[in-house]
């Protein structure tokens, strides 16, 4: 009898333990982004073209140390070192940027030259393209953008975030916003032990901003 | 401090620093960070249990960058930023990096008090905060350098970090997976051992034969030595009251639910688990690191100091609170065994060694970065 108390005193032991497991992410940095699919002429999608602004703090902690001849103020070229260590960074996360073409995906390459960092109001926004490795004409096109560590956490801008560039006419866009998490679900979230897999609810993707672009 | 064999004396700290050095250039610290710049806070994987948490502690994030702005305008504003800075302590430290695993899993292993357990959150709390507002100091504040300079930095005292977790993990675990197994292997009469604890000769056997290795699991208690005298039957009572149960499987056996007096005021677990404190503790956070850059940025680098330490008290709270649960359970569980023949306490001393392989577990995988990259659900 006492062992069977024993084993319970052990499982909350192990619990406990499994309560401090390091599982949990931070999002550290916030973007709120505008985004721009780029057409051809002969109706293909040729790229991705993003506009990430960055947070206050980010936008402050990423500049540091950087030289500018204006206190608090950054021109485009000052800021070029910036942009290039973000846009090399970036790479390592596949910019953050899935695509993929009637259910295919999509190879994305290297961002173009002529990416660049803009400072306006204490707010850092980077721009840049990414091009699609083969140009591609395709009845359902899906971009997705997300963090699946949600240590970024996206966001599209309020007022027009997405907008498609010399696209065929009969192409039909619709942006998906990442479900808000709800109360209960959080709730539910918190409720899963921490040592089951969390099936019921993906977070990620499911929280992912999508864009979806029609042509028939 | 405790006599050690001379040997020991060179050859410990030199060990170590020696393992940490490896560790260290063996592992590839290149983790980047997305934006090439983060304050080391490389993205870490996601797990429903702390969803909801999660949520809280980016709204409380949110808001410090404008409580700060406030601050700015008016000094009054510097207690709200407090309030908030409390409060993203509180939930932040449910994200990783906060100690809660190693802190937690030192203190079963070790069977520390709750007491123990939230003095340790507490100063590596403190240390973290310590540690970032040193590093943006000195990086940001004298050298003016860049985030990702500083990103580097806070890279290498991480990887630094990470192997002492490893090295301590690895200490405790060979001490306690011998205890362990010890218990597993067919022992003569587990009560008479207790009983003759200090002049059976089959212990003392195995004391005169694990003396030397006492030099490199030890913190510098003086048990190797006194086993040394042990085998030559001097000074029993006085090496009787230098014993730490801990450190002893042979004492850990009879003594472990009732420390000597001498153990428990002593100075002993202070010494020891600041080890395993200062491993966590010299990770900064990387929430704190941005928070000082902008309050910086804003000229208010003091206020950003003060916030970085009101968050750690925060996070010290959590801390402190999951770790006393981890304690309370163990300290059930010790009662139970102890209340128990054989098999109880042999599940127990697994346990403990469980906890000390843990302790390398989150080491090893904070160190190779795997927390960070593996991403187990979701995608």
């Amino acid at each position: 009898m006492t062992l069977s108390r024993l084993y319970v005193a052990i499982v909350a032991m192990a619990a406990a333990l499994a309560l401090t497991a390091p599982a949990s992410a931070h999002p550290h940095v916030w973007v709120t982004m505008k985004t721009e699919l780029v057409y051809a002429p002969d109706g293909t999608l040729t790229g991705v073209r993003h506009a990430w602004a960055f947070d206050d703090m980010f936008s402050a902690f990423a500049t540091q140390g950087y030289e500018s001849k204006v206190k608090g103020q950054f021109t485009r070229e000052e800021l070029a070192p910036l942009a290039k260590v973000n846009v090399e960074s970036l790479k390592d996360y596949d910019y953050f940027t899935y695509v993929t073409a009637d259910g295919k995906k999509v190879k994305l390459k290297d961002p173009a030259p002529g990416y660049y960092l803009e400072w306006k109001d204490a707010i850092l926004t980077l721009h840049f393209t990414l091009p699609l490795e083969h140009p591609l004409k395709a009845q359902e096109l899906r971009v997705d953008v997300y963090d699946p560590s949600i240590f970024v956490d996206f966001e599209f801008a309020k007022k027009d975030p997405v907008h498609l560039v010399d696209a065929p006419a009969h192409c039909k866009m619709d942006v998906v916003l990442p479900r808000e998490m709800t109360f209960a679900e959080g709730k539910a979230l918190s409720m899963i032990p921490a040592d089951q897999p969390n099936v019921s609810m993906a977070i990620g993707a499911e929280f992912a901003n999508k864009i979806l672009v029609h042509c028939p | 401090m405790p006599v050690l064999p001379p040997r020991c004396r060179v050859s410990q700290p030199l060990l170590f620093i020696a393992a940490v050095a490896l560790i260290a250039f063996a592992v590839d610290t290149a983790s980047a960070a997305p934006f090439g710049m983060s304050a080391g806070g490389a993205p870490p994987q996601v797990s429903g249990f702390a969803g909801w948490i999660l949520m809280q502690q980016a709204i409380f994030y949110r808001m410090l960058s404008g409580a700060i702005r406030a601050t700015k305008a008016d000094g009054t504003a510097a207690l709200g930023l407090m309030g908030i800075s409390f409060a993203y302590g509180i939930f932040h430290a449910a994200g990783p990096g906060h100690g809660k695993a190693v802190i937690s899993s030192y203190l079963v292993a070790n069977n520390e008090t709750w007491k123990r357990g939230i003095a340790l959150a507490f100063v590596s709390a403190v240390l973290q905060a310590l540690t970032a507002i040193v590093i943006v100091a000195i990086a940001a504040v004298l050298l003016n350098a860049t985030s990702k300079a500083m990103g580097d930095t806070v890279r290498i005292v991480e990887t630094v970090s990470y192997g002492l977790i490893v090295l301590i993990g690895l200490r405790l675990t060979w001490v306690k997976g011998r205890a362990f197994l010890k218990l597993l292997m067919p022992q003569p009469q587990p009560q008479l051992a207790h009983a003759h604890a200090h002049s059976g000769g089959h212990d003392h056997a195995h004391h005169e034969h694990v003396h030397t290795e006492a030099c490199a699991h030890d913190d510098g208690h003086d048990h190797g030595h006194d086993h040394h005298h042990h085998a030559h039957d001097h000074h029993h009572g006085h090496a009787h009251h230098h014993h730490d149960h801990d450190h002893d499987e042979g004492h850990a056996w009879g003594h472990a639910h009732a420390p000597e007096p001498s153990e428990l005021t002593g100075k002993h677990w202070l010494r020891r688990g600041l080890a395993a404190v200062f491993s966590v503790g010299l990770r900064p956070c990387s929430g704190a690191i941005i928070v000082l850059v902008f309050a910086l940025a804003q000229g208010l680098f003091w206020v950003g100091v003060a916030s970085t330490f009101v968050m750690g008290l925060g996070t010290a709270i959590t801390v402190s609170t999951i770790a006393t649960l981890a304690v309370m359970a163990r300290g059930i569980a010790g009662k139970i065994a102890a209340s128990k023949s054989g098999g109880g306490m042999l599940l127990l001393r697994g346990f403990e060694a469980a906890a000390a392989v843990l302790i390398v577990v989150f080491g090893v995988l904070l160190l190779t970065g795997y927390m960070v990259s593996e991403r187990m659900i979701g995608v």
